[in-house]
């Protein structure tokens, strides 16, 4: 349970961090390490040379626009979720953060962390995946973007190249006329889930234009399916669910079989899509402002995230154009 | 070949140590082996029992999923650091010691940490919250019952109730 042997080294600058990677194929970027950290202890991965990310500058500045949120590689998942504009701007990423692991691990942990390590049974990168975002990497060679639904290859797997840094994550903002949801079941609060759900609602009026639902721990990769929804009647929804079934192929492993999958991400479908066609409807006559702070218990008993840590992006790592 | 060895300075309960380990020793072991804080305890490094939490800046992290050269620019408290300056017991550990809140104690140092930060957050926590604040650490001794009511009973005594 100790980590084999590597090299260190903890720039102070993106470029020479950029340098460090390239100038080893085997290394590996080290950022939050609540992924990371546990491959290395079991020895499930042995990178030669770790590039600590945690003294680069200015990587830790969540910036919140009209468009959406961008999360810089040092933002911690405990800020990102404390955050009030974050959760006006794109509710969603909220309501997935809590149930991002323990309070102890989003201490730690990074929300770009979590999208470069592309588990399928974590939240962040379905989030991602369901709101058309992108990733921003950089090598020696430059910049680019990958959008997510190029981001994730297989279990545990993106198409980050091991001599780029993930910089940023951009996460679209919530149109006027959308609403979102997001559902899970797990053994244990703070565990990987079984499965869940994420749901994406476009409405006119009170009818539905456009609806995607996304699920994690259900396939090898966060999979977002257009359900084709018009109608939120209890058929309609069960007809979405048989359409999303047809697109899935759930897995079964010792948490649970691929039949009971199945059902989770059936139930869950259901669940999400009215979820999120209410949010849209409540949002278009002005009341949801604070999906977390509206619901009842969103946060498993926690009154308010912010509890405490007041505003901990106010004034340092938060700007808005 | 013999492995490169990282000199650091770590400040650990208000104090400064000079170290020199290799780039692989997690934080729990420095503390344990390194700095003699036997306080932190090693469970199952892996980050799931929460037995090596120690505060980093007043947050509680994971000791076991960090690195000792990781950890140079930050305040660390471990439960060594929880005690008042004239050594007596602080809130959250006489709140432990006169609700039962422990029995083997092997989980205890992870749980006073954290609750000791929880209770920043929450100054008067429900029991609800003080089971969502403990939420994240194992104890196979007390079914949480008595962790629980230590935690209520730690707000009363740091003042959180008055």
């Amino acid at each position: 349970m100790k980590p084999a042997p590597f090299a260190f080294v903890r720039p102070q600058g993106l470029q020479h961090a950029l340098e460090a990677l390239a100038a080893d194929e085997g290394a590996k970027v080290l950022a939050g390490g609540q992924s990371l950290v546990p491959l290395l202890n079991m020895r499930l991965a042995a990178p030669t040379t770790l590039v600590d990310i945690n003294g680069l500058p200015a990587l830790d500045e969540v910036l919140v626009s009209d468009e959406g949120v961008e999360v810089p590689a040092l933002a911690r998942q405990a800020d990102v979720l404390a955050s009030t504009a974050v959760r006006r701007v794109q509710p969603l990423l909220g309501l997935a953060l809590a149930h991002v692991a323990h309070a102890t691990i989003r201490n730690r942990g990074t929300v770009v962390g979590s999208l470069v390590h592309a588990d399928a049974a974590a939240e962040l990168p379905m989030v991602l995946a369901l709101l058309g975002g992108h990733l921003r990497v950089a090598s020696t060679a430059g910049t680019r973007e990958i959008p997510a639904d190029e981001l994730f290859a297989g279990p545990l797997e993106s198409t980050v190249r091991h001599d780029e840094i993930a910089v940023s994550a951009f996460f679209p903002a919530l149109g006027a006329d959308e609403g979102v949801a997001f559902a899970e079941l797990a053994r244990r609060h703070g565990d990987y889930a079984m499965c869940g759900a994420g749901a994406l609602v476009r409405v006119e009026g009170d009818r539905v234009t456009r609806a995607w639902v996304a699920y994690l721990s259900v396939c090898d990769v966060p999979t977002v399916v257009d359900v084709e929804l018009d109608d939120v009647g209890a058929e309609a929804l069960a007809a979405a669910a048989e359409r999303a079934l047809g697109r899935l192929d759930p897995v079964g492993d010792v948490h649970a079989s691929a039949d009971y999958r199945a059902h989770l991400a059936r139930v869950l479908t259901v669940r999400v899509l009215r979820e999120a066609y209410d949010d849209a409807r409540a949002r278009a006559v002005g009341g949801r402002a604070d999906p977390l702070g509206g619901r009842a218990d969103p946060l498993g008993g926690r009154a308010d995230p912010l509890g405490g840590r007041a505003d901990p992006l106010g004034g340092r790592a938060e700007s808005r154009p | 070949m013999s492995e490169q060895l990282h000199d650091l300075r770590l400040t650990v309960n208000g104090v400064a140590h000079a170290l020199r380990v290799p780039a692989r020793r997690l934080l729990s072991d420095a503390l344990r082996h390194d700095l003699g804080l036997t306080g932190t305890h090693v469970g199952c490094e892996h980050g799931v029992c929460g037995a090596c939490t120690v505060l980093l800046d007043g947050l509680p992290t994971r000791s076991c999923l960090m690195f000792a050269v990781s950890a140079v620019d930050v305040d660390i408290t471990t439960v060594e650091g929880l005690t008042e300056a004239d050594g007596t017991l602080g809130a959250v550990q006489q709140a432990f010691l006169e609700c039962h809140g422990l029995q083997c104690g092997f989980c205890t140092p992870g749980f006073l940490t954290t609750v000791t930060a929880g209770l920043r957050q929450h100054p008067t926590p429900t029991e609800d919250d003080a089971r969502d604040m403990v939420a994240g650490n194992l104890c196979r001794c007390t079914g949480y019952t008595n962790i629980v009511r230590s935690v209520l009973r730690a707000a009363e005594l740091a003042g959180g109730e008055a």
